[in-house]
């Protein structure tokens, strides 16, 4: 199979923040008259390296077949699933983010990506290091040893940045899902969990508060930057729905007072309160968005496979790679 | 090469006292033990765990100074394992900089963090060079993850801060 990607043919614009794959980054690249290029690693730049090729897709390990299996009636593995799917959010978010370093369309911003990203990433190491000791493997096995189908965050986060508004608006539900999220984990009666949700909270209080500062900031100033915001809230909402899709055995979390709420009270609450932050705005709130997306059970978008290409490389080369 | 006459007797109080000597990478006059991220350390006949938290959960600086602090300790005791874990289990919290910490932070041109755990944008900040309030917060995040950007208004100095978390 042939990845347009590393088509050295291919005339991929360098420094390009404006990438496809949902509507509106097609109206903003037709807005900048560029040509909006493909979901594409951080620089857009194509490696020149000769670098051994990777390893191909490895199989699902032991450990997620047994999740997988057991989840749904084990408390235990439905656990490992929570810390799973925790991980992989601020992962696949923190990635994202990532790609923002060196190109975000102002230099402090391009700090505060670049901090934020940071932050996810370091809380992703924390859950996977949570979930690798009970797996009995190590933690970037369970970040990196794993296919595409493996990674259980939600569709929303792994959407390409697609162009400024879509990125501010997309980390601007997710952190909102997220403080609602950590609330609802900060008394988990698993001790390992709760004990560090309370450090996390506060870390991500920056992001939510620089989330709202620039919804309000696009909302409230010019014509320009509003019409941006009010373009790339649609595609963002329509897929914010993934990150209330039940975990498998989500029951038994709540039940055992892992997870203080389930899913669906997560997902009334941010409905409440996002929708009554817009309204705040005068911006229209779409529908609530639709659930069906299966991110939590490993099906992901065409945007994920390319990604995930580029994030696993490095373990593929070579599994015991250290910086 | 040892020198068994001058070696000091590991208790933890020498422990404490030699990890005043061991230092922030990001900020340089800055000890450990005045960042506050030490936590204790375990002395047994099989060796001694030092145990450190991180100032923020992804903070890149911890491998550092886990390194530093077996090399310190470890010439100060040769022959002793030295061996250091990380623990959330008392999270840090930027309340825990001690006061001489305080100090060393503003001398080094950061303003330190305000006081009781106020996470909020914009939060009074006095610049470290002049000690004027009236400063503006250009960016919450920082070069990294423990810092903010401001400018000083009054003497026209940016500078950072040390976040409140």
């Amino acid at each position: 199979m042939s990845n347009p990607l590393h088509d050295p043919a291919r005339e991929v614009p360098r420094f390009s923040s404006v990438t496809t794959a949902t509507a509106d980054a097609h109206a903003e690249a037709a807005r900048q008259g560029v040509e909006a290029v493909l979901p594409s690693p951080a620089f857009d730049v194509l490696p020149t390296l000769d670098l051994p090729t990777p390893g191909p897709a490895p199989a699902l390990p032991q450990w997620l077949v047994t999740l997988d299996a057991r989840a749904a009636a084990d408390q235990e593995q439905a656990l490992n699933g929570l810390l799973l799917s925790l991980a992989d959010d601020e992962f696949i978010v923190g990635y994202r983010n990532s790609e923002w370093t060196g190109i975000a369309p102002m230099l402090e911003e391009d700090v505060a990506f670049s901090s934020m990203a940071q932050d996810e990433i370091g809380h992703a190491r924390l859950f996977y290091g949570l979930l690798a000791d009970r797996v009995g493997v190590d933690a970037d096995q369970v970040a990196y040893g794993r296919p595409a189908d493996g990674f259980r965050h939600a569709q929303l986060l792994e959407l390409p940045r697609t162009n400024w508004a879509f990125t501010l608006v997309r980390q601007f539900l997710y952190d909102q899902y997220d403080q609602l999220r950590l609330e609802a984990l900060s008394h988990s009666q698993y001790v390992p969990l709760a004990e560090v949700i309370g450090k996390i909270q506060r870390e991500e209080k920056y992001h939510a508060m620089h989330g709202t500062a620039w919804m309000r900031r696009l909302a409230e100033n010019t014509a320009e930057a509003r019409a941006r915001l009010e373009a790339a809230l649609p595609s963002a909402w329509a897929a914010a729905g993934s990150l209330f899709e039940p975990l498998p055995g989500e029951a038994l979390l709540v039940q055992a007072g892992i997870l203080a709420q389930p899913s669906a009270d997560l997902h009334t609450a941010w409905l409440g309160q996002v929708g009554g932050f817009f309204r705040d705005l005068g911006i229209m709130v779409p529908a609530p968005p639709a659930a069906g997306f299966g991110g939590r059970q490993g099906r992901h978008t065409a945007d994920f496979a390319p990604m995930w290409d580029e994030l696993t490389i490095v373990y593929r080369i070579d599994p015991a790679a250290r910086w | 090469m040892t020198d068994t006459a001058t070696t000091t007797t590991l208790t933890e109080a020498a422990v404490v006292e030699a990890l005043r000597d061991v230092y922030d990478p990001e900020i340089p006059n800055l000890s450990l033990v005045d960042l506050g991220i030490y936590r204790g350390v375990q002395i047994t006949p099989d060796g001694l765990t030092v145990t450190i938290t991180p100032t923020f959960v992804g903070c890149p600086a911890l491998d550092y100074m886990r390194d530093q602090i077996v090399e310190k300790l470890t010439d100060l005791w040769p022959g002793t394992p030295v061996e250091v874990q990380v623990s959330l289990a008392q999270p840090w919290t930027s309340n825990q900089i001690t006061e001489e910490g305080r100090k060393r932070l503003k001398a080094a041109g950061f303003a330190p963090p305000p006081r009781g755990n106020l996470i909020r944008l914009e939060p009074l900040v006095a610049c470290p060079y002049c000690n004027s309030r009236n400063t503006l917060l250009e960016n919450a995040f920082g070069p990294t993850q423990c810092r903010a950007i401001y400018y000083c208004k009054a003497c026209r100095q940016p500078f950072e801060q040390f976040k409140a978390v």
